[in-house]
């Protein structure tokens, strides 16, 4: 379109430039056939459908399910919110790796720098030492209900063994978290924690020097809870909890009606 | 029947059109239903069973047979006819992937329905069966030779397949759907999930705001902190251990008995009812184990002070630092 001068104005040219952007090549391969951000959306069972099809992560659920499973009441969204909390746990766990350093000389103070010198550390901080608490709290209730609803029952029974597998992940994650502030609650927790490994019967020392890189609580320790803490745990569950998502759609979707 | 997506229904209008020899918008116009039928202008012989699904009661030995038909047969065969008959098992698998695709979480053996494209010479009985590689007798394949044609390029005999869906056996044998009460996942599951996914973003933002993590002062092995206590989720076994001879009730045993125990719950738990009336032994033992360990857990943080003896929280206070900021903060 001209503008009074006769010449094409600014607006039209950034329009036509971003409709060609739009319809080029390059836009048509990001989005797949049928995708509503291509082709806009209107409400209809095949936009609803294109909605969970076309998306990676929405992919984890199927097209439809059943009416039951959708009441907040039957899960309580427990397994939902676990995995939202692991997300959450790693996104503020990856900032607070900027400015942590596994070492016995320095952890601490860099705990003390985050919370003072770092902005949001403290905010970030907290956010992951609560969302913690609260994952190992929402797995462990997750786990309850799945057996109140007897959802374990065939033919989901090695899901349930899946998941017994990603709570105790889940708490083995938590209690190397807990060492890594390095103060004297991290110190003795862990102390009482790998004392009680030691109890263990016939191989309690060995699970100990194994926990502890030693015979007790030192810098080896640290690094190696670490480690495990930011990349091993995190690695393992993630394998679990890819199996136990599939498993669910596999195992044919939210279990009941009662 | 589900909506087919316009994408399928175009390309399975051009294969029509190309082996009638007429345009792809006739064909197309009469899959939705708006234009005449298109038909050549040809006399046509008998019409000939193209396919056939498995029988019902599967015999597992039993590989599904695929009527083909003799090749003068075939060769005489008009290609209108050869065409697979819309409201056929074939068209209907080959036009509704969507609805296998939200029936995809079943887990019921496969069966593969494969068209084959252009066969010269079809097969003798049988190999069409083990064409689609599967000896197992739940899979039904429904195959139609078609006589139309033979793509350009392609050496005489050769005979392409193409998978067009993998579906459920139960999908091709049970001609009768089961109902289903079903919703869409988007909009009513995912906006409870958004819902709910925003409601603890906002419980966790307000609580940090609020509650601070506990910082001690810097790890010491000279001062052993009295108590000393484990994270509040190991409180409950720490507990126990007070009561017994961690030699001989140890702590790793009823870890380990109660790891290996809870895995067993659906090998050892035999009765299929998940109704709450039927599996009142079951509910009372996981609400004793959950009493048990929140009460241990509760005594553990809240009613045990120096060296692990009893105290009460209102008069001793609370030992447990993980709390310190829970209990005074500003």
């Amino acid at each position: 379109m001209a503008n009074g001068n006769g010449r094409v104005g600014l607006r039209e040219r950034i329009k036509e430039g971003t409709d060609k952007l739009w319809n080029s090549q390059l836009a048509d391969s990001i989005m797949r056939p049928g995708s509503p951000f291509k082709q806009g959306y209107s409400d209809s069972p095949r936009n609803r459908s294109y909605v969970v099809m076309n998306n990676v992560l929405y992919h984890l659920h199927p097209v439809k399910v059943k009416r039951h499973g959708v009441k907040l009441s039957y899960t309580l969204c427990l397994g939902g919110l676990s995995f939202f909390l692991f997300i959450l746990l790693t996104i503020t766990g990856i900032f607070l790796m900027f400015y942590y350093t596994p070492t016995a000389e320095l952890a601490y103070s860099d705990m003390e720098a985050l919370s003072t010198n770092v902005a949001f550390g403290s905010l970030v901080r907290n956010m992951h030492r609560w969302g913690a608490h609260l994952m190992v709290l929402s797995v462990f209730l997750h786990m309850s209900r799945v057996f109140y609803h007897g959802a374990y029952k065939p033919p989901r029974e090695f899901n349930w063994v899946v998941g017994v597998v990603l709570l105790f992940l889940t708490l083995f994650l938590s209690f190397s978290g807990y060492l890594l502030p390095w103060d004297q609650l991290a110190l003795w927790a862990v102390t009482v924690g790998s004392n009680m490994a030691g109890f263990s019967p016939v191989i309690g020392d060995q699970v100990k020097f194994a926990l502890l890189a030693g015979v007790e609580v030192t810098g080896a320790t640290l690094l190696r809870f670490y480690v495990l803490h930011v990349l091993a745990f995190p690695f393992i569950i993630v394998i679990f909890m890819a199996v136990h998502f599939w498993r669910v759609r596999k195992d044919g979707g939210i279990s009941g009606p009662l | 029947m589900a909506e087919i997506p316009e994408d399928l229904l175009r390309r399975s209008a051009e294969a029509r059109a190309k082996a009638l020899g007429v345009p792809v918008e006739d064909v197309l116009a009469e899959f939705k239903g708006e234009g005449p039928p298109v038909e050549i202008s040809q006399p046509d012989p008998e019409p000939e069973p193209v396919q056939e699904a498995a029988p019902e009661g599967s015999d597992s030995e039993e590989t599904p047979e695929v009527e083909a038909t003799p090749a003068e047969d075939v060769a005489e065969a008009i290609p209108a006819e050869a065409e697979i008959p819309e409201e056929s098992p074939a068209a209907m698998v080959a036009a509704s992937p969507g609805e296998t695709s939200s029936a995809g979480a079943e887990s019921e053996p496969a069966a593969a329905a494969v068209a084959t494209e252009a066969p010269e010479a079809p097969a003798p009985p049988g190999s069409n069966g083990s064409s689609n590689g599967s000896g197992n007798g739940k899979v039904a394949s429904v195959v139609s030779p078609r006589p139309s044609v033979p793509p350009a390029g392609l050496p005489e005999g050769v005979r392409t397949q193409r998978l067009l869906t993998v579906v459920k056996a139960r999908a091709i044998q049970n001609v009768k759907a089961e109902p289903s009460d079903k919703v869409n996942t988007w909009p009513h599951l995912m906006l409870m999930e958004f819902g709910a996914l925003l409601a603890i973003t906002g419980l966790l933002v307000v609580m940090s705001v609020i509650i601070h993590s506990p910082l001690l002062e810097p790890a010491n092995f000279n001062a052993t902190p009295n108590p000393s206590k484990a994270p509040w989720y190991f409180l409950g076994l720490q507990e126990l251990l007070s009561y017994f001879d961690p030699q001989i009730a140890g702590v790793m045993v009823p870890l380990f008995i109660g790891m290996i125990g809870f895995m067993m719950i659906p090998y050892i738990d035999k009765n299929p009812s998940t109704r709450p009336s039927d599996r009142k032994f079951a509910i009372m033992l996981y609400s004793v184990f959950l009493a048990g360990s929140a009460t241990l857990t509760i005594i553990g943080v809240l009613f045990r002070g120096r060296g692990f003896n009893w105290a009460y929280p209102w008069r001793d206070g609370v030992f447990f630092d993980d709390l310190k900021d829970w209990v005074n903060f500003e």
